[in-house]
């Protein structure tokens, strides 16, 4: 028998898992079967959480300090900005200067989805988004303003809570 | 027996058409039916869907589509053998069909040497293939062409000596006597289910299907066409029309060899005569002329099944190991095999 067991473990196995595939595909969807694929258009995939799909931007956390800029391998970050003269903090202050936005475009033609600049932005304003459909039939389009890299933040998920024993960061 | 007298053009007509639906329909339904929906079946995805009803009409598009492109040939192909080569691989095919009965009478034509002649012819295909690769004027062509001649010819041997096993057993190289000896046998006196022969010549029937197997080139046998190494084989060069005869003529082959496994081993078109206390093919009633085809196509979509089933299955030999395979093992066991089957023939 050891020699029919060998000959079912070298030929029999492999035939075996494609007809339990084929059997588990064609099986009627509520009786738990189905294809590991989505029909795209018709119904939507849900990339998992943490899924590098777009970069969005928190537009009140940048101060245009342009390391996002500097660090991108593709150099698809276009920033501008200007000082301003804000209120004081306190009563009887001097005015606080800070940096505005005049420009923040990424090119996602050009994007290769490093992630470089969410990583090295000190002022978390950039954040990865699950958000993939956003293609255009003309490659300019692909250049996206501050805006439209704002409204992706609503699709940004909340941060996962951190691991047992991590530790917090420090304020 | 169907007494009609029909003009010889009648005749021919039918014989046409009934030869065109006998090529064309199984290969249209094994491309549909297992290369695009069990192949991803079996691959956890559900395949063409949009054109018809769970893309149904797929096929349709995939020919409009290779029927727009153009039909290119390499500068230095040899331009006349490069255009005739895909037609010779097709024309083999529908050779073969001229041989295969679908019914007592549902026959194109009924040669006492059926099966010889439908293994001599199905050998043509060879020198389509060869010329194919040769006329291409590219090195990946010749190889595959080399690699396909090699491989044709090194299991066309195992086929031949597993039909021989069948040959003896019947006393008869006619195709439809041989389906009448299974299905007017019987098993040690009981006659229910017939004798069909991949009881008796089991061994046959496993060395045929895999030389069938190797004979339409598909996985694990395809190294002609191993897109890893040789691009395409000898399909390379071939685009528009004449890659879709290739295409056409390899998915036909697989039907029509389907087939003569079904008739050789499977009882072919018949069902066990004893069931309307038939004895012989000329009692048979008129209603298995069209029975006898459904049968025939169930047949073959189970034995197209298999052979689908093991291309999805298994990745691809080496060229070494095949050859070693066929030589080896595979006609050493085909030989064993006749003489077991000579010496009970004359034993009992």
């Amino acid at each position: 028998m050891g020699f029919l067991r060998d000959r079912y473990n070298e030929y029999g196995k492999g035939m075996q898992v494609t007809l339990a595939t084929f059997a588990q595909t064609v099986k009627p969807k509520k009786y738990g079967g189905g294809a590991a694929t989505v029909q795209y258009p018709h119904e939507k995939e849900s990339p998992p959480v943490r899924a590098r799909g777009v970069i969005a931007l928190r537009e009140d956390n940048c101060t245009a300090c342009m390391l996002c800029a500097r660090s991108c391998p593709d150099w698809c970050i276009y920033i501008e900005g200007h000082k301003e003269l804000a209120p004081p903090r306190r009563a009887g202050g001097a005015p606080r200067k800070v940096n505005k936005l005049d420009r923040f475009d990424i090119d996602y033609a050009l994007c290769m989805y490093c992630g470089i600049c969410v990583e090295v932005c000190p002022f978390d304003a950039l954040f990865w988004s699950p958000e993939y459909e956003y293609s255009e039939p003309r490659i300019a389009d692909l250049l996206h303003d501050k805006t439209k890299l704002g409204e992706w933040m609503e699709t940004v998920p909340e941060a996962p809570e951190l691991e047992a024993g991590a530790e917090k960061k420090k304020k | 027996m169907i007494a009609v007298d029909l003009p010889y053009w009648a005749q021919s007509l039918l014989r046409v058409l009934g030869g065109t639906v006998a090529v064309l329909l199984p290969a249209g339904t094994i491309v549909y039916l297992f290369l695009f929906k069990m192949m991803s079946f079996m691959q956890s995805r559900l395949g063409p869907m949009e054109a018809g009803p769970y893309g149904s009409m797929q096929l349709f598009a995939e020919v409009g589509k290779w029927l727009q492109k153009e039909d290119i040939q390499p500068e230095n192909a040899d331009k006349r053998i490069f255009k005739i080569a895909p037609l010779i691989v097709l024309v083999s095919t529908f050779l073969l069909v001229a041989v295969v009965p679908f019914g007592p009478d549902a026959y194109f034509t009924d040669f006492e040497a059926g099966i010889f002649y439908a293994l001599a012819v199905s050998s043509v295909s060879v020198l389509g293939i060869l010329i194919a690769g040769w006329s291409s004027a590219n090195k990946y062509s010749l190889l595959g062409g080399l690699r396909a001649a090699g491989q044709l010819i090194a299991y066309e041997l195992p086929m031949v000596l597993a039909v021989i096993g069948v040959v003896i057993q019947a006393g008869t190289m006619n195709l439809n006597q041989i389906v009448e000896q299974q299905n007017a046998g019987s098993m040690f006196g009981w006659d229910g289910l017939g004798n069909p022969y991949i009881l008796t010549q089991f061994v046959g029937f496993l060395v045929f299907m895999i030389a069938v197997q190797a004979e339409l080139t598909q996985a694990p046998f395809d190294m002609p066409i191993a897109e890893s190494e040789l691009v395409s084989g000898y399909m390379t060069e071939y685009s528009g029309f004449r890659f879709l005869i290739f295409f056409i003529a390899e998915f036909a082959t697989v039907g029509v060899f389907s087939l003569i496994a079904s008739v050789l081993f499977l009882g072919g078109w018949g069902i066990p005569f004893s069931w309307f206390g038939w004895e012989s093919n000329n009692d048979v009633d008129d209603w298995m002329n069209i029975v006898g085809p459904l049968i025939m196509i169930t047949k073959m979509l189970g034995l197209s099944f298999l052979i689908m089933w093991v291309r999805f299955s298994y990745p691809r030999l080496r060229e070494d190991q095949l050859q070693r395979f066929a030589w080896k093992v595979l006609i050493p066991v085909s030989l064993i095999n006749i003489m077991f089957t000579a010496i009970l023939k004359v034993a009992f």
